[in-house]
């Protein structure tokens, strides 16, 4: 007799198929953002697998923070491009010339700026329900946020008067204006997206492998060299093997120094390391509640 | 590797969020920067220890307060199984919080402090427990050093549960001695309970046989979205997409398709890795049928001999979970499966007094955390079978026409007709 068991890939995805599906089924206006990003690639993967052999019922969205690594940009106009799905972007300079965002002096980091700026296309397009890639793993605000997470007529969100989220029954009922994020790979870890990337065999930017790099050190990690951000003196730059653990912002992504060249690799560095995916990310370590913080606002 | 749910239910001070610290610090599932931010915000205990419960209260006010708000998950994986915990919390919204909690659960883990033995709060950690059908329930006898790590004390607390539990519907009941803040029994075998010959709570959760807790007996699948590319390449594509809520679908098989009680047979099990030869609760498929029927989302596709109920007068035990108490005669929406329907309160038959299990029977509505058996009325007929046969098609959500809050959840019982002669004093409460 065959095994009627599903190993955890298989059941995280079902899941996510589900979730997917009942976003199309049950709002007129959905979307997907898709950064290029590792966790939003295993998204569009999961799309397909829900919605082929027909088209995606909803286009993808990408919140450009014009800081963006050169080669995630290239990346995902080729992913949208193979699988013919319609592709948006919006771009935090336009925020900014159009007076919906504000630089705050002396910040370098446009990842706050990316929530006026998301919550601009949403009402831009009408889309009542916007998917995100986003993990409980990650974070400890995030762990606590349901799978369908309402958000008001602000883009607010609030913890404390969540949906109770049943079996796999989703509330998405919500009134003009409100909308619905939805997160369809919140019981995925790092490792599960890395074990999906191998199982899938699936395209990911080459920063995410081992790489020259020319960077510097602050505030004990490594971040990159741009036309951005640059230390006072040239002297405090090393050019080292590195990869991107999680791809933010170019001006807050910390690089680790790595030799996987692998996904195999990437498995067996990631399994071994000793540090959150998200200690590497200098907008999450401002404060304990930062991205309590930034939630509540809007952001994702 | 499998995959395995878990829930976990205590009160404030049973040392729960401290249990779930011990599992992930001591399964290595706690990075550096964790502990860095632990020990950053202060909360040393007296012993020179970090707070281990601070690794899962995460929200602000989760800290200044002391509690937990809300259901948190969490992740761990050892060499044999991945885990995702749904830790929730044990004071005033319990219910709320622990019936989302428990749902999906294979297992709840019930902590009881050794030196104040089964509680109220207890019971109805395990009352919920029981409602919800959770197929295994660990009791972790917690805080065992500060009893000496007694023997006679941890009997005498497991003997009362196993009593109590008498009147429950839980189907496998283990307990374990432990001391989550020393680490006894939790990942490591503890050397002060030599009396104790059974399994640390990881090894249990390693090797509890979870497969059968899925309905693999009566073939369900709910209609959650239609496939019609309608491109030239596959012009007669007409897929039923969903995810199986009980039982196993073959290339071939003959299906009824309910409501409206049409016969088609299974052409294909499309999926974007390929077709295949049979599919099993949960997976996410698409079904192509021999015939071409009109069928939308919210039909059910279930096996000729067996065959689930259809009705538009249901029974069903809700548990409430909004601040507005519910009201016989207001009329709401409901979502089963994946049908969306109004439906209209016609009686509370009665509510169950969670301290005594009593019935209340003289009573109208039903308030925040309160749980009680309730007769609906559909505008258009379900498609279910009784919650205690299969938690997917006998679970539904209740929601406030008005506000969309999801304002209660509900577990449907059997029809009358088939209700089995009561014998027993507890049944009539547990469906």
């Amino acid at each position: 007799m065959k095994s009627l068991s599903l190993t955890h890939l298989q059941a995280l995805e079902s899941e996510s198929i589900h979730i997917m599906r009942e976003v199309a089924a049950e709002f007129d206006r959905p979307v997907l953002l898709f950064s290029g990003g590792k966790d939003s690639i295993c998204m569009l993967r999961i799309a397909e697998k829900a919605f082929r052999p027909g088209a995606f019922p909803f286009p993808l969205l990408h919140i450009d923070t014009g800081h963006n690594f050169p080669e995630l940009i290239a990346f995902r106009d080729t992913r949208a491009a193979e699988l013919g799905a319609k592709l948006i972007v919006r771009t935090v300079d336009d925020a900014i010339e159009k007076g919906m965002a504000h630089e705050v002096p002396g910040t370098t980091s446009r990842n706050r700026l990316q929530t006026p700026t998301l919550l601009a296309a949403l009402e831009e397009f009408k889309f009542n329900a916007a998917m995100g890639g986003a993990r409980r793993d990650e974070e400890k605000a995030r762990a606590k946020e349901r799978v369908f997470s309402f958000r008001d007529a602000f883009g607010q969100w609030e913890p404390k008067n969540q949906r109770p989220e049943l079996w796999n029954i989703y509330n998405a009922k919500i009134h003009p204006g409100e909308n619905m994020r939805v997160f369809p790979i919140s019981n995925w870890t790092e490792l599960d997206v890395w074990g999906y990337i191998a199982q899938e065999k699936l395209n990911i930017p080459k920063i995410y492998y081992s790489h020259k790099r020319r960077v510097f050190r602050s505030d004990g990690q490594w971040l990159p060299v741009s036309n951005l951000l640059s230390p006072q003196s040239e002297s405090e730059i090393k050019e080292l093997d590195v990869r991107v653990r999680t791809i933010g912002d170019i001006t807050c992504t910390g690089c680790i120094e790595s030799s996987a060249t692998t996904v195999k690799d990437i498995i067996a560095e990631i399994a071994a390391a000793r540090v959150t995916e998200r200690g590497s990310r200098a907008d999450d370590k401002v404060s304990e509640a930062a991205m309590e913080d930034r939630k509540r606002e809007g952001y994702f | 590797m499998e995959l395995l749910r878990l829930t976990t239910a205590g009160s404030v001070d049973d040392g729960k969020s401290t249990l779930i610290g011990r599992l992930l610090y001591d399964s290595k599932s706690i990075f550096e920067d964790q502990m860095e931010a632990l020990e950053r915000s202060s909360d040393i205990t007296g012993e020179g220890q970090v707070n281990l419960a601070n690794l899962t209260d995460g929200l602000r006010a989760e800290r200044e307060q002391g509690i937990t708000i809300d259901v948190a998950y969490r992740y761990f994986a050892t060499p044999r199984r991945k885990f995702i915990i749904a830790d929730t919390p044990g004071h005033i919204q319990y219910t709320r919080n622990m019936v989302t909690g428990a749902s999906n659960a294979n297992l709840a883990i019930i902590l009881i402090d050794a030196r104040h033995g089964v509680i109220e709060q207890t019971r109805r950690h395990a009352y919920i427990a029981s409602l919800l059908r959770i197929p295994h329930v660990v009791i972790c006898i917690n805080k065992m050093d500060l009893v000496n790590f007694s023997q006679e004390r941890y009997d005498e607390i497991r003997q009362t549960f196993e009593a109590f539990s008498t009147h429950l519907q839980i189907k496998d009941i283990t307990c374990i001695p432990i001391s989550a803040l020393k680490g006894d029994n939790v990942v490591i075998r503890s050397e002060q309970t030599p009396w104790y010959q059974g399994p640390t709570l990881l090894a249990y959760l390693e090797e509890l046989h979870i497969s059968n807790d899925r309905n693999l007996h009566d073939p369900r699948f709910p209609v959650q979205y239609v496939i019609r590319p309608q491109t030239d390449e596959h012009h007669d594509f007409r897929g039923y997409a969903g995810q199986i809520s009980g039982g196993i679908f073959k290339t071939g098989d003959e299906i009824v398709i309910l409501p409206s009680n049409t016969k088609s047979k299974i052409k294909e099990i499309y999926t974007y890795d390929g077709s295949l030869d049979e599919a099993f609760a949960p997976m996410s498929v698409t079904l192509q049928l021999e015939d071409d029927i009109d069928i939308s989302r919210g039909d059910m596709f279930a096996s000729p001999n067996n065959l689930p109920h259809v009705n538009q007068y249901i029974d069903v035990m809700v548990c409430w979970t909004d601040e507005q108490p519910m009201q016989v005669g207001k009329k709401y929406f409901i979502k089963h499966t994946t049908k969306n329907v109004p439906c209209l309160i016609k009686d509370l038959e009665f509510k169950v007094d969670i301290k005594t299990f009593n019935r209340e029977t003289e009573t109208t509505s039903l308030d925040l955390n309160e749980i009680g058996r309730v007769s609906l009325m559909t505008t258009i007929p379900l498609t279910y079978d009784a919650y205690s046969r299969n938690r997917f098609t006998g679970g539904l959500i209740i929601i406030d026409p008005l506000t969309n809050k999801t304002v209660g959840s509900g577990l449907i019982c059997e029809p009358h007709k088939e209700t089995p002669p009561i014998e027993k004093k507890y049944d009539d409460y547990i469906i």
